[in-house]
């Protein structure tokens, strides 16, 4: 596709790269026909293709964001079906990061807008106060109701509260810092996001992947310095908190490998996983651009690194059907799809897959608190479509989908609660919910 | 930039009066908030469909979600001498859907419902912004297909695929989008609402319905098809022929259709798009391979046996460098991805391409593919040749990068000249694509100016203000109103 940048706009690394991107789309309009928010809206401006476009003008008029272009920008779920679908390999993620980025720096938003953006980005990330601020929500949880108006503010605040769990569980003996030794004969060490939002959400999760990696024979390291991925942060365009939860995360595990080496850094939450993969490309022009890369080059979503490792079920299996849903950063951002289906069938369980599985259930990090109207559609949709599948389970490897797809019909679980379980771990809460269901 | 009709002073001068009116019309959509964008910086991502090269933004976009909004806009633009542009998924290759400045872009894309599926007399009704591949996936369960499968179908709307007369690689046995239509809501630019056909093969009286598929958006505006839906065969398997020249495998497209074999499909790659196609869909495409065919034969596994054994043996004279049959269905899906994806992928070599659409007959193959080479070496511009080949309807892609306007002339001059070659062997300027405003200052070259006066004056019939889609199909000078 044609592009008018100037010989002086295109010496910034940032416009070089994103005009390089532009310049691969041939505006085929494959994108739009996968696009979730295409199809709920019926607009070429909520398309894929469309925010190329609009993305593009931006860039080029080299203008401040305005609130047309930061509206359809915001509505992208950057759930990345549409670069599972274009044929000319246009990379999406980067055009849309440069864009957030771009927004951020020269776009005023409106003060409840800033602020809510503000909120999140400083409790997220942050374990304790996301604890601290989950215990008061899900207090809260009852007055969602009570809160009045149809205002975007009062939605998304609904939003907030109906996300609270109605129990929030306590810290977990197991991620504390360190390293957990392999049970019997060594065959290896890797490192472990235990991240920040998941492990207050549910530490059973982390509690699961350690349980299983060290059964299998691996050291699984802790690192005290790592924490946030920087994905929430960075896909609101705040790039410098971004860069500084990764850059923290890089260092630690880029020590570990130069001291006594990592056969990979395991990521179990693959939202978190798509941004570790791409540290190499953030950090492309800084200092820590090799360590970026050697780490991004380790960095494997779990179900990865099980297949590569051999994962092998010591129970019985159970006779449960699993209704397996693909998070989008799995399928799209990592294009890791056949594995967590391969192991969750070669651990006894029957696997089913909804129909139209390329569509984002709606959670896409903090996409269901900001745009909760149409996250809240694409909840409804996908648990229809799971649901119809008359499973005993739902599981997926993202805590965003689950907690997106929790008080449904039907219990969520995360893949690996089910493998350890399988392999001789304790039977995940929801697995005993759908037993006796 | 290509030329367009002088844009109605009056019309652009009551902008602010026609965008109320439409608002009026059509109420915002519960999700996005609106359904008519009139800001400039909005309107630029309508500027343009699947033809990137040439560009215009509109006067408004209207998103209307009923056939009757859809008749109400018609009616109002009708009553104000405003030029209309209806448009699907804007994946045109011929910029169909590429709008005047003085124009009201109708969308279609909110019209996405299936409203019936017959599977006891094999029809469906869907509203024209349902995708093509919509149709399919709406009845597969019970076994059924909708059989014209144009590359885009994945994004394509039925209501474009109606306007264009769409076809697609399985066209060779089950034919065009005309062959399986049986009715259409069609909405006339006075804003009436015609149904035109029904659930049934044939009408009595004129055959209205095969008069308004192809028409372009010139006649008026499809709101909703009623397509036949067919069972699906026994099975289907698809084989790589791979060969040393393009000249051996424009052969071999001779002489397995001069055998009286109709395949299911049958499709032709060069080597360049062979290495973009597999570079996307990891199909296991003979990389080696000058040119290489696909060919699908359906049926039960004896008779699919029985014919790919045939080809085989038509194949052999003509030296392949190797035959590969897919042996499971992942296969076949692998290697039909990568012809899908054909065009896109283009994206991957060339920052921009245009992709002709001329058929000729079979036997002509060899010596257009030939002077097809001898053009790209004379333009300085690389082709990549991707088509139909079973019934003859080339799609050369000219590659070429828009940053260059040289570069672009050059594309267009190529391209017309592919096209004057396709007629002068006894074929026409367009197989499925339509003339769009690529190929109308062509159409002299394939109709006489008798023949061009006739077909203007069944356009006038149907609007007779000429302001359904008017840049479109006929030369710029020619074209009334």
């Amino acid at each position: 596709m044609q592009t008018s940048f100037t010989p002086e706009q295109l010496r910034d690394p940032d416009i070089a790269e994103s005009n390089r991107i532009l310049r691969t789309c041939v505006h085929c309009g494959m994108c739009t026909a996968t696009c979730p928010t295409f199809l709920l809206l019926g607009d070429e401006l909520d398309s894929p293709r469309g925010r190329i476009y609009l993305i593009k003008d931006m860039l080029e008029s080299g203008r401040p964001a305005t609130e047309e272009v930061v509206r359809h920008v915001d509505r992208c779920l950057s759930c990345l079906s549409c670069m599972t679908t274009c044929p000319s390999g246009v990379n999406y993620m980067h055009l849309v990061d440069h864009a957030r980025t771009y927004i951020e720096d020269t776009y005023a938003r409106p003060w409840p807008d800033r602020a809510m953006r503000r909120l999140l980005a400083f409790l997220l990330p942050s374990v304790w106060r996301f604890r601290v601020a989950l215990i008061g929500a899900s207090l809260a949880r009852p007055l969602a109701r009570l809160i009045p108006g149809r205002s975007a503010t009062a939605e998304r605040l609904r939003a907030m509260l109906r996300l609270a769990p109605a129990h929030v569980p306590g810290p977990s003996a197991m991620e504390r810092p360190g390293v957990f030794r392999a049970q019997g004969p060594r065959k290896g060490r890797v490192a472990l996001l235990v991240g920040c939002a998941q492990q207050v959400l549910a530490p059973s999760i982390n509690e699961a992947t350690i349980r299983l990696f060290t059964r299998m024979g691996y050291d699984v390291v802790v690192r005290r310095e790592q924490g946030c991925c920087g994905a929430l942060t960075h896909h609101m365009g705040m790039r410098a908190a971004a860069m500084r939860a990764a850059r923290a995360n890089i260092l630690a595990w880029h020590d570990e490998i130069t001291r006594e080496g990592l056969d990979a850094i395991l990521i179990n939450a693959s939202g978190c996983g798509t941004t570790v993969k791409d540290y190499g490309h953030m950090f492309r022009q800084e200092p820590e651009a090799a360590a970026a890369a050697a780490v991004s080059a380790l960095a494997l979503d779990v179900t990865e690194a099980l297949w590569r490792f051999g994962y092998r079920p010591t129970r019985e299996p159970p006779g449960l059907t699993v209704a397996y849903h693909s998070a989008c950063s799995l399928q799209h951002g990592q294009k890791v799809t056949a594995e967590p289906v391969a192991l969750l069938r070669r651990a006894g369980f029957a696997v089913a897959t909804p129909k139209d599985a390329h569509l984002c259930c709606g959670s896409a990090g903090t996409y269901n608190i900001l745009q909760p109207v149409i996250a809240g559609r694409l909840r409804a949709r996908k648990l229809a479509a799971l649901e119809a599948l008359k499973p005993d389970l739902i599981a997926a490897g993202n805590i965003g989908c689950l907690t997106q797809l929790s008080g449904g019909a039907v219990p969520t679980v995360h893949t690996i609660e089910l493998l350890d379980w399988m392999a001789g771990g304790p039977q995940p809460a929801a697995g005993g919910a759908a037993r006796g269901a | 930039m290509i030329r367009q009709p002088e844009p109605k002073p009056e019309v652009l001068s009551r902008r602010d009066e026609i965008v109320a009116a439409l608002r009026a019309l059509v109420p915002p959509h519960p999700l996005s908030g609106e359904s008519v964008i009139a800001d400039p910086l909005r309107l630029k991502p309508y500027e343009t469909d699947g033809l990137s090269a040439y560009r215009q933004p509109p006067l408004a976009v209207v998103l209307p979600s009923t056939t009757d909004e859809v008749a109400s806009v018609l009616r109002f633009c009708h009553a104000n001498g405003v030029r209309v542009v209806p448009r699907g998924a804007g994946t045109s290759l011929s910029g169909g859907a590429l709008p005047m400045a003085d124009s009201v872009v109708i969308g279609l894309m909110r019209m996405n419902r299936i409203l019936e599926v017959d599977f006891d007399n094999r029809l469906a009704v869907v509203e024209a912004g349902v995708t093509n591949i919509g149709i399919t996936r709406a009845v597969e369960e019970r076994g059924f297909f909708y059989a014209p499968d144009p590359s885009s179908q994945l994004a394509c709307m039925i209501g474009g695929n109606v306007m264009m007369n769409s076809g697609g690689a399985h066209c060779l046995k089950y034919g065009v989008t005309a062959n399986n239509l049986l009715g259409l809501t069609f909405v006339t630019i006075e804003g009436e609402v015609l149904r035109l056909g029904g659930a049934h093969l044939d009408a009595a009286g004129y055959d209205w319905l095969g008069l308004v598929t192809g028409s372009e958006g010139q006649l008026g505006v499809v709101t909703e098809v009623t397509v036949r839906i067919l069972r699906g065969p026994e099975g289907a398997r698809a084989m790589l022929a791979a060969f040393g020249s393009v000249e051996a495998a424009g052969r071999a497209v001779d002489a397995i259709i001069g055998s009286g074999i109709i395949p299911v499909a049958l499709e032709f790659m060069d080597r360049p798009c062979i290495h973009a196609c597999e570079a996307f869909a990891h199909a296991g495409y003979p990389l080696d391979a000058e040119a290489m065919l696909i060919i699908e034969v359906e049926g039960s596994v004896a008779e699919q046996d029985e014919l790919l054994a045939r080809i085989r043996d038509i194949c052999a004279p003509l030296n392949p460098t190797s035959m590969k049959i897919a042996e499971s269905a992942e296969q076949s899906a692998a290697i039909w991805k990568g012809r899908k994806g054909a065009f896109g992928a283009i994206g991957r070599i060339s920052p921009d391409y245009l992709c002709m659409d001329g058929t000729i007959p079979t036997s002509e193959l060899p010596g257009v593919l030939t002077r097809i080479g001898e053009m790209s070496r004379r333009y300085g511009l690389a082709v990549a040749n991707v088509f139909h080949a079973g019934d003859g309807n080339l799609h050369p892609l000219i590659m070429f990068d828009a940053n260059d306007p040289d570069s672009l002339r050059r594309a267009e001059a190529f391209g017309a000249e592919i096209l004057k070659l396709c007629v002068e062997v006894g074929g026409c300027l367009t197989g499925e694509h339509g003339v769009g405003v690529e190929k109308r200052d062509l159409m002299g070259v394939q109709f006489t100016a008798r023949e061009l006066d006739q077909q203007r004056a069944i356009k006038s019939a149907f609007d007779p203000g000429w302001l359904l889609n008017p840049s479109k199909v006929f030369p710029l000078a020619q074209a009334a109103g």
